[in-house]
């Protein structure tokens, strides 16, 4: 490596042809996995034209998959982030024993197999599980109908939106709530004035990730769905069933409103992603003279911008 | 398996000060709901299944899980995953490397697509990719005059895995090569190390921790994959048949006592690889901090 010249240069990059070799190489290998899995499912559906793609779609047994699928991510959202925030609440503005464990238990449904999960259910509620007689009695189906499905999709996304909000929560520290309190808010108006508008971005993230995983899990509801058509097939499913009844068209077509549903999550997900970024450079570049505020977010610049970008960023749907 | 968050954020600021109690509201009924709420969720359908495998007799567990055709599943499942795993170290870190260090047109599109395998369902993946990689399939059609088959093989079953991974390394070393410091690479040069030396004795200690962390949730993840992996594997019993599949299938034959056993080896192989994940993700936040 020649000194002359620019050296400077030269001892913190590489050669431009070994720059542009690599990026080729990790550009190719992603057009390979990741872009054309994706037009593989568009023009599948596709192959035989727009008629038999709309038919498709339009089919009586698709419609109620979609109703379904839309029915549980509903239920099952909502469940997950009103325990996300107060999970967050809770080990974020709180020190007390035993948290580190429960940070752990909260993320194991995580590392958990999908069917196992759905195993799980079975066996509480199956015919021959834990509740399985009582519910017979009371003749309440909760495994192979609709409320065994919802069921595991809380299981599967379970963690999803507190995993967001613990580490950002715990990056801000509560001295914002602390003022409140002080000033003389009352509980509620300290989380719904001081915390929430801090933690907006955080939030959205979490349940646009953990809507992506409810309606996309397949593993978890294929064990405790039963597949009746129409009525316990969601769009996943759906999509199993007539790829192995060789409605190959019909299955992609399918498929591809969920890979339509991927693509949204990502554009959002960088979205909200851009829009932090760019407000807590904002806050950074502010000038010290609102203290409260200031402290939380420049305080230490580099663990506030660091941890939000990271939960935010590189942050694993699994 | 995505505790990337946690791993990677920096220690939170020191909480509330010892002796000053929290003047917040809410401690007793979040923590109370938070119990709750996982007791019922998590905790009490888990112990179902370790109660469930407690009922076994010791001989009857032994035969589901020792049966020879389910012991190839764990030889697939896990050298699969494990595979899969080592391609996700060598190409995350390559997708990594070029999204932090370098800039190009489309990057951040390049950025957002990595997070994928994530947004897509997975059975969306498994039939995408074997329609790929099937004989007629885009890719297949050239590889099949070469006598290479890749779906309905065991290689399908790795195929599968490698997309479902991706994400895991990229997102581990990513936020760590971004805070290397150049200072350490300058000094290195002036020191007279080449480019190659400077990042196998320099760049590579410091992202060693996250991408061991990125190889055990790549391959923590893999392990219990179906949904990808069913399509494309051609689940030929003894040849090509995952765990999780074994499970289902005694399930189907209702044979509950044989999926539970099944599922309760799994179950305490994904609690040794959370165990193994937290303390790498302690060690890392551990050089993190001290360097």
């Amino acid at each position: 490596m020649s000194t002359t010249g620019i050296p400077k240069r030269v001892s913190t990059t590489e050669a431009p042809w070994i720059r542009w070799l690599l990026t080729a190489l990790a550009l190719g290998f992603m057009a390979l996995f990741l872009v054309l899995p994706l037009a593989a499912v568009f023009v599948e559906a596709l192959r035989s034209g727009w008629g038999t793609y709309l038919a498709a779609l339009r089919e009586p047994d698709a419609l109620a998959a979609i109703r379904l699928t839309l029915l549980t991510a509903a239920v099952a959202v909502p469940l997950n982030l009103v325990f996300g925030v107060a999970a967050a609440w809770c080990i974020a503005k709180f020190e007390f024993r035993g948290k580190s464990f429960l940070t752990t238990l909260i993320d194991l449904p995580f590392s958990v197999s999908p069917v196992v999960a759905g195993l799980i259910y079975v066996l509480v509620f199956g015919a021959q599980g834990w509740l399985g007689p009582w519910l017979a009695e009371h003749d309440i189906k909760i495994v192979f109908a609709v409320p065994g499905i919802v069921l595991a999709t809380v299981f599967v996304t379970f963690p999803f939106i507190a995993r967001e909000l613990i580490p950002l929560m715990q990056a801000q520290g509560s001295d914002e709530e602390q003022a409140a309190q002080v000033l003389g808010a009352s509980g509620w108006q300290t989380f719904w004035h001081v915390t929430l508008p801090n933690i907006k971005w955080g939030l959205i993230y979490g349940v646009i990730l953990c809507n992506a995983r409810a309606m996309g899990e397949f593993g978890a509801v294929s064990v405790v769905s039963g597949h009746i058509r129409g009525q316990t097939n969601t769009l996943p499913l759906h999509v199993e069933i007539l790829y192995n009844e060789y409605q190959g068209q019909a299955a992609f077509a399918v498929a591809s409103l969920l890979a339509l549903l991927a693509i949204a999550t990502l554009v959002i997900k960088t979205a909200v992603q851009w829009r932090h970024e760019r407000e807590m450079r904002a806050a950074a570049e502010l000038p010290p003279e609102r203290p409260a505020a200031a402290d939380s977010k420049v305080f230490q610049p580099q663990s506030g911008v660091d941890t939000t970008s990271t939960a935010i960023n590189k942050r694993a749907f699994s | 398996m995505s505790a990337a968050a946690t791993a990677l954020a920096p220690p939170a600021r020191p909480g509330p000060r010892r002796g000053a109690r929290s003047v917040l509201p809410g401690f007793n009924l979040t923590l109370g709901y938070t119990l709750l709420y996982l007791s019922l969720v998590v905790l009490i359908p888990l112990s179902a299944l370790v109660f469930k495998t407690l009922s076994l007799s010791w001989p009857e567990f032994w035969a589901a899980v020792s049966s020879p055709r389910v012991l190839a599943s764990y030889r697939l499942t896990f050298g699969a995953s494990f595979l899969a795993a080592l391609v996700n170290v060598v190409t995350g870190l390559l997708v990594a490397w070029v999204l932090v260090r370098y800039e190009f047109p489309g990057k951040k599109i390049a950025d957002a697509l990595v997070d994928l395998p994530f947004a897509l369902p997975t059975a969306v993946a498994g039939i995408a990719l074997t329609a790929i990689l099937a004989g007629n399939g885009w890719i297949g059609q050239f590889l099949e005059p070469h006598g290479i088959q890749i779906a309905f093989q065991p290689a399908g079953v790795v195929v599968a895995l490698i997309f479902i991974g991706l994400p895991f390394v990229v997102r581990t070393v990513q936020p760590v090569l971004e805070d290397t410091e150049k200072e350490l690479e300058e000094a290195a040069a002036c020191l007279g190390a080449n480019r190659w030396q400077t990042f196998w004795r320099v760049i590579f200690p410091a992202i060693a921790p996250a991408l061991l962390t990125g190889f055990a949730m790549a391959f923590a993840r893999a392990v219990g994959e179906y949904g990808s992996v069913i399509f494309i594997a051609g689940n030929m019993p003894m040849v090509s048949e995952i765990t999780p599949l074994i499970i289902i299938g005694k399930l189907e034959q209702y044979d509950y006592a044989g999926a539970t056993a099944v599922a309760s080896v799994m179950l305490l192989i994904s609690f040794v690889l959370l165990l193994v994940i937290n303390g790498l993700q302690t060690w890392q936040r551990r050089r993190m901090g001290g360097v």
